[in-house]
């Protein structure tokens, strides 16, 4: 579920080699971070094409007759069941040729519900990017505010209480944590109120540009949202701790003190900044596990976006739809990882010489 | 009156072994205008002592005696008001080359700081311009407040933390190894800008080092340390030339002589270890490594004697030599 | 091997004997030492206690609770989801079968998938670790570009994916499955350390002295690598243990094998959370917790010990 939050880790991404210390340079600001921009992004396409050469043979695993899935579906086309039937039972070269015509799977028609993949996913895009919003926000803002104030003071009581909770929180499965919060607070039980809803993402009815449809929306992402951002921001407050204890021994924090600086600029002004270089980074490299949790967690709460299309598409055994579906997740991924390397270049000129 | 003065000065530092004392009992005093040096190898306590002049040590340490800045005993101020004197009468001058600067800000962002935090009526705009003079007077040119700390040399971002350093026009300054990790050339011009700029404003300046010819030639006087105590003191080029105690004997004598073919054929050099902190020898803390030890060395802990005009040296020969006439 | 050179340590040991029996009595004397340090680190104890009395409760499964507990065909004349009570300390689930049994027999599934699916990663990793880093040419970066690759390609969507697409749902596809995930990790960090490893002299004296890639490999780079490796895996397990959890909820696990995530697959299909069967709900998931909290733990302490600088925490 999680990257390694370990002391270790934020060390290792924190202190580069001072062997190489620096030799007189002019400064071109702004000059240095647009050739970075372009490698990265050329990188970035390196990956992109391995990716979607996984995705190819990775679907060409399948067991079974792929086409006879497609018989149960009735509003399918004669013609588009032909094509289908056609690529599928081709040798594997020509359906690498039929592939990179259309790597993305443009045109895939989805083997349970007949209809365009892409239409589906669209369909279903915005309540994950509401609800792996909320939770980023929440999970970052909070775990970070909480890792700051272990790792300062460490040794204190609120170091002990809250790196003892975060622990516990960042064994939890979110879906577990989803589903006691539906015991709880869904249909209430003891002395918990149900108060929230637990399926859908809006109330029948309400559009979702409508003060009401906002209304709605919001209670009914409150559950799931929790139930993702507690576990992810256990996660960023162990990382955020351990980076923040890593800088607590560095010089220059010695000079800013000396100067006369209270503790708190010192903490907010010096070591939070440096610090959080290594936290950004491992930050955006967990995006690929918010997105595993949010496919078990819509699922609990039968929230409708991609995640609980993943969960349809993999009961239904449609992999059609589960290949467009995966190529999503690992571009968004990609994507991510790319703006992360920009915010460090942007936040670290170290990076950019 | 002095500018500094150390009085009876005593470190602790209290670990999970146990207390260590770091300095045990050192008397100092520099005047306006004076440049004192502070020499002894690593574990000696001079970095710790330098350490108690703005309260920069660890929370775990205990420090007793008096620092007195301008008169004013540092240790029992209140917080705020050691906050204001910290860079303001007195100012650190730490090692540059490694990590002292923060490396994710502008150099100038970082020299306007303590100007900025000091001096209530700074603005932006007043502050670049203090900025630019301060690096033209260590020698920087004035573009140098846009760069980054990886982008400068090590003599260079020695030079920037002695701009840093008199950002506030202190009256004490204090260099804590300024010389180290730097090659030989910079660190001869490193020298001459601190001794430079501190003598033009009569400052007070204490030089910490492990390279005793390094204070043989820049400082007025110079203190050697050994095991928390001050075992030698007196005018620096005398202390270097005509050493009374064994230690700094060893010492002087560990750097070969640039000319003088013998001393390249007969080096001097100093066997063992510095003792740890917490588990010093008995009587002088040096018999153990000393040439010259006699059998009363190792019962009687010896504190510094007169050896001469205006000289002292803590070691039972110097008494004998004395009475010797 | 001697037993009065173990109580020294590594540098104490007398250099009279034979150069493997030295070597030897090192080893020993340097394991006394790692053990005694991580016997000081109370939250490595407490995790390591409680792996222990869940590797024992798991083993003795079958004693504590006969295999007939767990068939539905006799179980019928109990009441379903039944709340706890002194003949079910758990209740019952719906088919009318002890809460309790199962948790302990679904023990067995977690731990074993936890640890063989572990071992895998650890083996591919290492293996993987060590050859991007030991060579340095066309095969090294191949097998660097590979592992940087396999980063980026999230990780639950791919477990489900490949989960679903094996078809075979049997507790060895699971082992597989997570498996040949969860390598690439243990590689990134293996590769580093193979770095590190190979910039010492003493490698570069092996080398010029003959020895073989192979050699270089095992005999040098794989001892100093190990402790970090081992350390890393326990963190692995957790986190295998917990990709389990999640793909028997989502019913990709082994049909015919209790685990913790099939418990709570049942559990969400019989409408516990909306009927407020706590007891069905509650115990599966605080034993995922206390069980992925106590590797974290034992792994947390092992890389305080390993990496002294990170101890004073």
């Amino acid at each position: 579920m999680a990257l390694d939050v370990s002391p270790g880790a934020a060390s290792a991404e924190a202190h580069p080699d001072p062997a190489t210390e620096g030799r007189t340079r002019r400064t071109r600001p702004g000059g240095g971070l647009g050739r970075f921009i372009g490698f990265r992004l050329l990188a970035g396409l390196g990956t992109l094409v391995f990716v979607l050469l996984f995705n190819f043979f990775l679907f060409r695993m399948l067991p079974g007759d792929p086409a006879a899935r497609y018989r149960a579906v009735k509003s399918i086309s004669p013609k588009d069941l032909a094509r289908i039937r056609d690529d599928l039972t081709s040798p594997l070269s020509e359906q690498f040729v039929t592939y990179l015509k259309d790597p993305l799977a443009l045109k895939g028609i989805s083997s349970w519900k007949g209809e365009p993949v892409w239409d589906l996913i669209a369909g279903r895009a915005w309540p994950t990017i509401v609800l792996l919003g909320t939770t980023t926000i929440l999970a970052v803002v909070i775990g970070i505010w909480v890792g700051i104030k272990a790792g300062w003071n460490r040794g204190g009581m609120f170091d002990k209480v809250s790196t003892g909770v975060t622990l516990i929180f960042y064994a939890t499965p979110e879906f577990w944590l989803g589903l006691l919060l539906i015991l709880m607070f869904s249909s209430g039980i003891g002395p918990f109120p149900g108060i929230f809803p637990s399926g859908g993402v809006i109330d029948p009815g309400l559009t979702p540009f409508s003060v009401d449809g906002i209304q709605s929306i919001a209670n009914h992402t409150v559950l799931p949202a929790t139930a993702l951002a507690a576990v992810y921001l256990a996660e960023y407050s162990l990382i955020m701790r351990a980076s923040i204890v890593d800088e607590l021994g560095q010089d220059y924090l010695m000079t800013a003190r000396a100067k006369g600086l209270m503790d708190r600029a010192v903490r907010r002004h010096h070591a939070v900044p440096n610090a959080s270089l290594p936290t950004i980074t491992l930050i955006f490299l967990n995006i690929g596990f918010i997105i595993g949790g949010a496919i078990t967690v819509e699922t609990v709460f039968s929230y409708p976006g991609l995640g609980l299309l993943t969960y349809e598409a993999v009961s239904e055994q449609d992999y059609v739809l589960m290949q467009a579906l995966f190529l999503v997740f690992t571009l968004s991924v990609i994507a991510s990882n790319i703006v992360a390397d920009i915010m460090i270049a942007v936040m670290d000129p170290r990076t950019r010489v | 009156m002095p500018l500094l003065e150390l009085r009876d000065v005593h470190v602790t530092y209290y670990t999970d072994e146990g207390p260590v004392p770091a300095v045990r009992g050192v008397d100092l005093s520099v005047t306006a205008g004076e440049v004192v040096g502070v020499a002894g190898e690593s574990g000696c306590g001079k970095s710790t002592l330098a350490s108690t002049v703005l309260r920069l040590y660890p929370k775990s340490a205990k420090v007793t005696g008096e620092v007195l800045l301008e008169g004013q005993d540092v240790l029992t101020m209140p917080w705020g008001r050691l906050r204001a004197v910290r860079w303001n009468e007195a100012a650190v001058v730490f090692q540059g080359a490694l990590h002292s600067l923060n490396p994710i800000q502008r150099i100038g962002k970082q020299l306007s700081e303590p100007i900025l935090l000091h001096d209530k009526e700074a603005n932006a705009a007043g502050s670049t311009t203090k900025v630019k003079e301060l690096l033209a007077q260590v020698g920087l040119p004035a573009r140098y407040a846009d760069a980054y700390p990886h982008q400068l040399s090590g003599g260079q971002k020695q030079r920037v933390m002695i701009a840093l350093a008199m950002s506030c026009d202190p009256q004490v300054l204090i260099a804590d190894e300024p010389t180290t990790a730097l090659d030989v050339m910079v660190q001869a011009q490193i020298l001459d800008l601190l001794t430079g700029v501190a003598r033009e404003r009569s400052m007070a300046v204490l030089i910490i080092s492990h390279d005793l010819s390094v204070l043989a030639t820049t400082c007025d006087r110079a203190a050697v340390m050994y095991a928390g105590r001050i075992i030698e003191e007196g005018p620096a080029r005398q202390v270097f030339e005509q050493p009374e105690h064994p230690y700094t004997r060893a010492l002087s004598g560990a750097f070969p002589t640039i000319g003088d073919a013998t001393s390249r054929y007969a080096p001097v050099g100093l066997p063992g270890d510095p003792p740890f902190p917490g588990d010093l020898p008995s009587g002088c803390p040096f018999h153990p490594r000393c040439a010259y030890a006699l059998p009363v060395c190792p019962t009687v802990d010896v504190r510094l004697l007169p050896a001469g005009p205006d000289r002292a040296a803590a070691c039972v020969l110097v008494d004998q030599a004395v009475a010797a006439g | 091997m001697s037993t009065a050179a173990t109580n020294l340590e590594p540098h104490q040991v007398p250099t009279t004997l034979s150069s493997r029996a030295i070597a030897r009595a090192r080893r020993a004397a340097s394991l006394k030492r790692f053990a005694r340090a991580f016997l000081r680190q109370r939250g490595g104890v407490a995790g390591l206690v409680i792996m222990l009395v869940f590797i024992a409760l798991a083993a003795s499964a079958p004693l504590l609770f006969p295999r007939d507990l767990l068939d539905i065909t006799k179980t019928l004349g109990n009441k379903s989801l039944e709340a706890p009570s002194s003949r079910f300390w758990l209740g019952t689930d719906e088919n009318g079968r002890s809460i309790l049994a199962v948790l302990v027999w679904g023990a067995r599934t977690s731990l074993i998938v936890g640890l063989a699916g572990s071992l895998i990663s650890m083996v591919l990793g290492t293996l993987i670790g060590i050859g991007s880093g030991h060579y340095r040419g066309f095969f090294g970066s191949v097998l660097q570009r590979l592992t940087d690759w396999f980063l980026v390609i999230p990780f639950i969507p791919l477990v489900v994916v490949l989960a679903a697409v094996l078809g075979q749902r049997g507790l060895g596809t699971i082992v597989l499955v997570l498996g040949v995930t969860s390598w690439p990790g243990t590689a990134r960090l293996v590769r580093a350390q193979t770095l590190s490893v190979e910039g010492r002299p003493y490698l570069e004296r092996a080398k010029v002295l003959g020895d073989s890639d192979w050699q270089q490999m095992t005999k040098h780079v794989l001892p100093n690598v190990m402790p970090l490796v081992l350390a890393n895996t326990t963190l692995t397990v957790a986190i295998v243990i917990l990709s389990e959890t999640t793909l028997a909820f989502l019913g990709l696990g082994d049909p015919y094998r209790d685990s913790w995530g099939t418990m709570l697959e049942k559990a969400t299909n019989a409408g516990a959370a909306s009927t407020g069967a706590w007891w069905y709900l509650l115990p599966p998931g605080i034993c995922v917790i206390v069980i992925v909290l106590a590797f974290t733990l034992i792994g947390r302490a092992l890389e305080v010990v390993l990496n002294p600088r990170l101890g004073s925490e």
